[in-house]
């Protein structure tokens, strides 16, 4: 009798925590998925917002044809590739933000376009999505972070060895041009 | 605190029927009527008194952007409502027992003052408290607080009666006489204490957790001097905010009872002094929690830390670096074009109407103005209402 009690009891005690554990694992990892799923959601919004943005600028800026070709071509390449690998993916995103900021750099030299109603909703707009992506960007790094640390940290790296919960990868960016600060000149 | 409220339970119930175990069973229903009575009254009792509106995207663009983008920062699931208050005095506040559905509030006049990375900054800090559940936490201890009053009030007023009367039961057990007059005034003595006590407890949770918002606002955003400039903003205004209240005042961003020129830094005040917040916010070398205790043992010169071990250990000690102060969007750069955003809004929430005349000028309708015809006090042209 006092075997079954024992076994009970051995049971008990390591297979709660070993359940919450487990549990915590699985919450870690998904929250990871999701944080990444919001950065597409993200992205796709500024896909949205980009034609709109051209439209209103066009009319004003018919001298900055490269710049406004640039963004269009950018955001072209940047949606062909959104079904490809997360590497080619960050940086046609990166080639997007970079040239959508030396757009919004050159917009300094027209003030009317910059008295426009329309325009300045549509800058806050882009400023909220460029600010939306990276912290959505943050987010899944920090998520990741908490998740890794679960996976390798004791006593939980027991748990996760045991489940097959392998550490994820951090978003890096990679990309020189993302990296590089945007040259505003004012002369 | 639940440690002062057991105590109160086990003292009474030892004085009143010599069973430790039915004081603090007793207490405990207490404590839960009252749980109960706050947990259902909700919210929008605390905002109606306020006079707070609730805002939709359009309203105000910026705002609502803000609080999408520190949701997607902090993780919070659902997007939280909105609410701005009518008042010049600059403050803020957070409330919602579930991070499911939370409010967050801002006054027009704090709207109007901040520049995009100090509201960001505000708001961070109040989607902290949300997501930290500091609501609930605080809004459990008002209760502890208010049970323990009530059980050492009537707990007090009958051990002081009953001895004066003489109608104690005398103890079964072989104590005698002198055990229970020891046990009596001991009781006694805790009853008065226990309010105190737990008043400060009260308090000193409150400090802690707002350096906890303040230390998670610097993770989310990852630039703590957005916060630390909006705290100088705050700071130095003393305006009162009209419709402050006791319940609610843990979540306000800044200490809403301050007194005129009073340092609220003494044990009584739910925030801790703003000075000193901006202080380690300033001195933090990267956006982690271990930057922000570091930041705050050096400020204190070395005395303890602020952030518990549990939320430590949650994001490890990795370096977490800040960002560069990002460029503001023209839109509201100015403080004279946020002050017009900001008027904007609050004439269209109170319905008025505009009327744009050819010189420039906008003339705003009352929403009851009867009159069909209406003269612009500029150029002297008349409009049709």
């Amino acid at each position: 009798m006092l075997a079954v009690w024992i076994i009970i009891g051995i049971i008990v005690v390591f297979g709660i925590p070993f359940i919450a554990t487990y549990n915590g694992l699985v919450r870690r990892r998904n929250q990871v998925k999701n944080a990444w799923a919001q950065i597409d959601v993200q992205l796709k919004r500024r896909y949205d917002l980009i034609p709109n943005l051209m439209e209103t600028v066009k009319g004003y800026m018919k001298h900055e044809r490269e710049t406004l070709e640039a963004v269009t071509n950018a955001r072209n390449l940047a949606q062909q590739v959104s079904s490809a690998g997360a590497g080619e993916r960050a940086k046609a995103e990166g080639e997007l933000s970079s040239a959508l900021s030396r757009l919004l750099a050159v917009v300094e030299n027209y003030p009317d376009l910059k008295a426009n109603q329309n325009f300045l909703a549509l800058q806050e707009e882009l400023t909220s999505t460029e600010n939306k992506i990276s912290f959505s960007r943050q987010y899944y790094n920090d998520s990741v972070l908490r998740y890794n640390n679960q996976t390798q940290m004791f006593p939980s790296n027991i748990v996760a060895g045991m489940t097959g919960f392998k550490a994820s990868e951090f978003f890096e960016v990679t990309v020189a041009a993302e990296r590089e600060a945007p040259k505003v000149s004012f002369t | 605190m639940a440690v002062v409220l057991a105590l109160i339970g086990f003292f009474l119930g030892l004085s009143f029927f010599d069973n430790a175990i039915a004081g603090l069973v007793i207490a405990i229903i207490i404590w839960a009527l009252l749980s109960t009575f706050a947990y259902f009254s909700g919210d929008s009792l605390l905002l109606g008194m306020s006079r707070a509106r609730k805002i939709k995207r359009d309203d105000h663009p910026r705002l609502y952007n803000v609080v999408e983008e520190m949701k997607i920062a902090s993780g919070l699931e659902n997007m939280p409502d909105i609410y701005i208050i009518d008042d010049p005095a600059l403050n803020a506040f957070a409330t919602g027992r579930d991070p499911k559905r939370a409010s967050v509030a801002i006054t027009s006049g704090l709207l109007q003052k901040l520049n995009r990375d100090e509201l960001q900054g505000v708001i961070a800090h109040e989607i902290s408290h949300i997501k930290n559940r500091d609501v609930l936490l605080m809004a459990m201890c008002g209760i502890l607080l208010g049970t323990i009053v009530i059980l050492a009030w009537y707990g007090s007023r009958f051990l002081i009666f009953g001895s004066m009367t003489g109608s104690r039961r005398s103890s079964s057990s072989a104590g005698g006489g002198q055990a229970q007059i020891i046990i009596l005034v001991l009781a006694l003595v805790f009853m008065i204490l226990a309010p105190i006590i737990a008043q400060f407890i009260y308090f000193a949770i409150s400090r802690k957790r707002e350096y906890l918002a303040d230390a998670s606002a610097a993770l989310y955003t990852r630039y703590p001097e957005g916060l630390a400039s909006a705290l100088e903003k705050l700071g130095a205004s003393t305006q009162q905010l009209k419709t402050a209240n006791q319940a609610n005042a843990p979540m306000y961003i800044i200490n809403p009872f301050r007194k005129k020129g009073l340092k609220a830094s003494d044990l009584t005040s739910t925030h801790p002094p703003i000075s000193e917040r901006i202080r380690i916010l300033r001195a933090m070398s990267g956006a982690s929690f271990a930057n922000y205790d570091e930041s705050y043992r050096q400020v204190h010169r070395g005395k303890g830390n602020i952030i518990g071990a549990a939320a430590l250990a949650g994001t490890g000690t990795e370096a977490i670096s800040l960002r560069d102060a990002k460029l503001e969007a023209p839109l509201g750069t100015g403080k004279l074009e946020r002050a017009r955003d900001t008027s904007d809004l609050m004439w269209r929430l109170n319905d008025y109407k505009t009327i744009t005349c050819e010189c420039g000028t906008r003339l705003r309708i009352p929403p009851r103005f009867r009159e069909s015809r209406v003269q612009c006090p500029h150029c002297g042209r008349i409009h049709r209402v």
